[in-house]
């Protein structure tokens, strides 16, 4: 029997076309031993609510630098909880102002990173949301 | 509440993706879904996609299931396989980037796969997962791999169709194709047909094609080899016989593709019309049964012998005391060691 892995979706929605933090954090999953499902610039949201039903993922990853993400990612939540999949872990990197973290988090997503985020502190944070362990 | 299984039958797509998940991961539940499955499955039209990295497989696929939807009713399932790092057992899965023309059709289902552990299990897994799909209803897989040895070849018995994709400069003296390439291709494709050097790939296939045949189909037939040869210097296709031919296209566009695909339609009929279809569907089922009887053989006798028993035998074998053969015998029949 296989080890169960942990799969993630890294998307980045929205009109920008900056997509190496994204790739960035891709790459620190991978190397984490986590399958990453890459999707590319500009996905709709309900394009990505559809990659991550058919790719059964166990997080998603947003990555949003237009200031879009107060439209973008209630969103996605709302059309992975539409797909049967609320229990999904989802991520948002990029540039998010402060005074948006309290509602967004009240939404459900489940972690917040800003520019300079270490990718140690992302991967540790996927892993233990997933594998339902407390954080350390 | 329905079953996954139910539910997958009567159409429920996050049914369908955590079967995958299962299947893939060989639990319980997946190998109990493949029992249930198993009845509804032999009706897809199978197709492996395979060529070397960047050569366009991806962009291929995604023209290519633009096409079947919109020309016919067909609905499409395709899986993207792509390595795993060996050093950290992850994988970034990139495929679905060039598949974006595909999102929002209820008549496409893409799922991603890694290859994982060993290539006998990246076949296992391709297996296992086109079966749902298969059971789930979808009249083509498209099942993309990136061509490399072994790995090509098991997709090749898996597939009943196999497109192998070359590119104009992709190595001059196109060492991938040397490698038995004609052996697994029922249809060559050329991408990247706008780049330079069209023509001298083009005849070194043809060259290679003109070479090689009679093509033989080598099958598994109750443990016998048995040989299909095609007629010396036949360069048409019949009924009986398959020539592969080359097709070019650029998948950026879309050009060629219709082509392409009237081209699979065809080597369909082929495999109707000739009994082929049948034979390779024999073997491959022939292959996974022998597999299983030996997995489940292997399993049963091991748990009835004693691990010490085991060990006095291979550290006899080790010292030379006794051959592998006269182990296996002892074993078998309870004699002590
Ligand atoms: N010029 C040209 N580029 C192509 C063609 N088909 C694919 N590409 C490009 O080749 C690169 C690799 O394509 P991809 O489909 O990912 O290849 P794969 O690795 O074999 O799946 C991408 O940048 C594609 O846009 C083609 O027919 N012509
Ligand atoms: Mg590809």
């Amino acid at each position: 029997m296989t080890e169960k892995k942990i799969r993630v979706l890294v998307a980045k929605p929205g009109l920008d076309g900056h997509d190496r933090g994204a790739k960035v954090v891709a790459r620190a999953l991978r190397d984490a031993g986590m399958e990453v499902i890459y999707t590319g610039l500009r996905q709709t949201p309900e394009m990505i609510a559809e990659a991550a039903l058919q790719e059964d993922v166990d997080a998603v990853g947003l990555s949003i630098l237009s200031g879009a993400h107060m439209a973008l990612a209630p969103r996605i939540l709302e059309l992975l909880k539409a797909n049967g999949q609320g229990n999904v872990k989802v991520f948002l990197g990029g540039i998010i102002p402060d005074e948006d973290v309290p509602q967004l988090k009240t939404l459900g997503i489940t972690g917040i990173y800003g520019p300079g985020t270490s990718t140690e502190d992302i991967v540790r944070d996927v892993r233990t949301s997933v594998l339902g362990e407390p954080a350390v | 509440m329905m079953n996954l299984v139910e539910a997958l039958l009567a159409g429920d797509r996050l049914a369908l993706s955590r079967l995958l998940t299962q299947v893939e991961n060989d639990t319980q539940e997946g190998r109990s879904a493949l029992n249930e499955l198993f009845t509804h499955t032999g009706k897809a039209h199978l197709v492996g996609v395979t060529g070397a990295p960047g050569v366009g497989k991806s962009s291929l696929v995604n023209q290519l299931a633009l096409h079947y939807r919109k020309q016919t009713n067909k609905s499409i399932a395709i899986i993207a396989v792509d390595p795993t790092s060996p050093f950290t057992g992850g994988a970034v899965l990139g495929d679905r980037v060039r598949m974006r023309d595909l999102a929002g059709d209820a008549g496409v289902f893409i799922r991603s796969m890694a290859s994982r552990g060993t290539l006998g299990g990246l076949a296992h897994a391709t297996a296992a997962v086109t079966q749902v799909f298969d059971a789930a209803g979808f009249d083509i897989v498209l099942i993309e791999t990136v061509g490399a040895g072994q790995a090509e070849v098991d997709i090749a018995r898996l597939a009943h169709t196999t497109l192998v994709v070359e590119a104009p400069g992709m190595g001059d003296d196109i060492q991938a194709i040397k490698a038995g390439i004609l052996e697994i291709a029922d249809v060559l494709v050329i991408n990247k047909a706008d780049r330079p050097g069209l023509e001298h790939t083009e005849r070194a296939l043809r060259g290679m094609l003109e070479m090689a045949h009679p093509v033989k189909h080598v099958f598994q037939h109750h443990g016998k080899i048995e040989v299909v040869e095609s007629p010396i210097g036949a360069q048409e296709n019949t009924a009986q016989f398959w020539v592969p031919p080359i097709q070019k296209t650029i998948a950026n566009d879309g050009t060629g593709i219709p082509e392409l695909a009237e081209s699979i339609d065809k080597h369909v009929r082929y495999l109707e019309s000739s009994g082929d279809w049948n034979l390779r569907e024999r073997s491959r089922l022939e292959t996974e049964l022998d597999a299983l009887i030996q997995d489940t053989l292997t399993t049963q006798f091991r748990s009835s012998l004693p691990e010490e028993k085991y060990d006095r035998a291979l550290v006899l074998i080790l010292e030379r005391k006794l051959s592998p053969w006269e182990a296996v015998k002892a074993l078998m029949n309870g004699r002590k060691i």
